[in-house]
């Protein structure tokens, strides 16, 4: 069981308009897990996902999805999602394209496609606004119909863009005890960006730490450690624990709050 | 003019040849038109639609010249026009309005060299009157099927796109995650539109050719919450809009003085138009929630 990988990234990398945005980045997501990508704003998240999905050429280094390297099997929730509130789309119908918005032809209705589709939006809890135009629900609620768009097909791995992003305290809980439920119940494997690790630490099962384009990876435990972090971040930082809440801040070998560069990154 | 005298001379509106061929090329090509305009409005790619229509006056000019049925030129310069507007990159959203501002300064430019040399030649300038602001009473039997044909071409091949068209034009992220190759499908659905655009220059008018691809679109959206509903909409508002004018047209001859000449029914088919659009909107709003029109 422990053996088999829903992806196996290796040795990737990522030249952007002369720059490295990706440097040898290597990691491994197993099935049921949920993965935390935990980086700075312009850290690559959303190029490293752009990587997974094949949309982005890279250097150096291969993706392997799943045992056959399909890309069928990918679930994606984009960080970015605007469409004007007069969009003539209901939640149902975006989910909808979800199972065949890839195939040519006109949609096929059938009872059975409407009953997936129900049972999908009952799973995200989506019911209540699936009939409402997806451009006027708010940033927590269209975040749970891309997330039924993005599991309806039955992906292996399921790649979420700082869906935490524009969600506050309570709706980003409640996205984060869906996205772990869907990760034990589907036998997902999750990986979820963002740039403010707390809110994932309940639930992650193991955090992908990205800085200056590199990776370390492992458990929480073994990541968000002051030895681990400052050889990523080439220069010392350390991590503070408060109250249960993890904080890594840069420093000059001290606990300075205020170095000269400020924090690294407050966590 | 002959036809106009033809009309007056018919006792009734549908036993009157000019007025049933006006009816049937105006309703298939406001069909069509208004499926496209769905997605052109969902695309936020009206701009584009307009310019096209305008280049397009540029080929209905060109056509005339030579001595070929205008609807050859509008297609085949709103066509070119598309490919060129594609090359420059309307694809990434930031290049859209660049690349069509830079097409359309361009084709308005010969457009307005090859209209002012026909008219100069002519000594008339009722070609010019046509090709921009369309003579739907003027369509001759041969146009039919040339309408019916590449109309049908649109309409098949937005059945063909639409699912992967539908998703890459609410989200490219999510079609091109889902294996959609949204910038081919997004070139198709843009040649689509520039001959729908076309179609409709044959009879509104080059210029007013958007208001049949965006107007029925527009009201449709305000109308219904379903994609599949708002082209049904669309399209029944647009086929009505058409036929209401060509009627109103066909009746103003009774209101001129000496009863001589009609009112365009380009004119008349625009204000119905707007006037649809006007009303969707006092519809959507009073009805908390959009429901669809089934009339
Ligand atoms: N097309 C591009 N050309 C040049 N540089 C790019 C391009 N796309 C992204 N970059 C750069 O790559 C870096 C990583 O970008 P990316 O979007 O992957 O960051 P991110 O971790 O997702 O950031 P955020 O948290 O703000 O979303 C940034 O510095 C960005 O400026
Ligand atoms: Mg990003």
């Amino acid at each position: 069981m422990e053996a088999s990988t829903a992806l196996k990234v290796e040795g990737v990398s990522v030249q952007l308009g002369g720059r490295q945005i990706l440097d040898d980045i290597t990691f491994e997501l197993r099935p049921g897990e949920l993965t935390g990508l935990i980086g700075s704003n312009g850290a690559g998240k959303t190029t490293l996902f752009r990587v997974i999905l094949g949309l982005q050429a890279t250097s150096a280094g291969s993706v392997r999805i799943g045992a056959q390297g399909e890309r069928q099997g990918v679930g994606y929730v984009p960080q970015k999602f605007l469409l004007d509130p007069d969009m003539p789309l209901r939640g149902r119908d975006l989910v909808g394209l979800g199972i065949d918005g890839h195939r040519f032809g006109l949609p096929k209705p059938s009872k059975t496609r409407r009953q997936r589709i129900q049972q999908m939006l009952e799973a995200v809890d989506a019911q209540d606004f699936a009939d409402a135009r997806v451009g006027q629900l708010s940033g927590g609620e269209q975040q749970r119909i891309l997330i039924a768009h993005a599991l309806i097909s039955n992906p292996q791995l399921l790649l979420l863009d700082e869906p935490l992003a524009n969600l506050d305290l309570r709706s980003a809980k409640e996205v984060v005890t869906l996205l772990s439920r869907i990760a034990t119940e589907h036998r997902v494997s999750v990986l979820i960006s963002a740039h403010e690790m707390n809110p994932l630490l309940p639930v992650m099962d193991r955090i992908v730490y990205l800085a200056d384009g590199r990776a370390v990876s492992g458990t929480a435990d073994e990541v968000i450690r002051t030895d681990v972090l400052s050889k990523l971040y080439r220069h010392h930082v350390d991590v503070l624990k408060v109250h249960g809440r993890v904080i890594v801040v840069a420093g000059e070998g001290d606990h300075d709050d205020e170095p000269d560069h400020g924090p690294v990154e407050i966590i | 003019m002959s036809h106009v005298l033809h009309v007056l001379i018919e006792p009734g509106f549908f036993s009157s040849s000019p007025v049933r061929l006006a009816l049937a090329i105006g309703g298939l090509v406001a069909s069509v038109a208004a499926v496209v305009g769905v997605f052109t409005v969902i695309r936020g790619q009206a701009f584009a639609g307009e310019a096209l229509g305008d280049i397009g006056a540029t080929g209905g000019a060109s056509a005339y010249l030579a001595g070929v049925p205008a609807l050859f030129g509008f297609v085949g310069f709103s066509v070119a026009a598309a490919g060129a507007m594609e090359l420059i990159g309307i694809q990434r959203v930031r290049g859209r309005d660049l690349a069509t501002g830079i097409v359309l300064g361009a084709g308005f430019g010969i457009a307005a060299l090859l209209l002012y040399l026909g008219t100069t030649y002519d000594n008339t300038s009722g070609a010019t009157v046509t090709i921009l602001f369309g003579a739907i009473f003027d369509l001759t039997s041969p146009d039919l099927p040339l309408v019916l044909g590449f109309g049908l071409i649109v309409l098949v091949t937005l059945a063909v796109l639409y699912r992967p068209l539908m998703l890459a034009s609410i989200s490219p992220e999510l079609a091109a995650a889902r294996g959609v190759r949204v910038r081919l499908v997004g070139a198709a659905y843009l040649i689509s539109m520039a001959v729908a655009v076309a179609l409709s220059a044959v009879t509104i008018g080059a210029i007013l050719s958007t208001a049949l691809l965006v107007g029925p679109a527009a009201a449709a959206l305000r109308l219904t919450t379903r994609p599949g509903r708002a082209i049904a909409t669309a399209a029944v508002i647009g086929v009505a809009s058409t036929w209401l004018g060509v009627l109103l047209a066909y009746d103003s001859y009774d209101w001129t003085v000496k009863h001589d000449r009609a009112w365009p029914a380009s004119f008349f088919i625009v204000t119905v138009v707007l006037a649809v659009y006007l009303i969707a909107g006092w519809f959507s709003q009073s009805i908390r929630r959009g429901r669809s029109l089934s009339a």
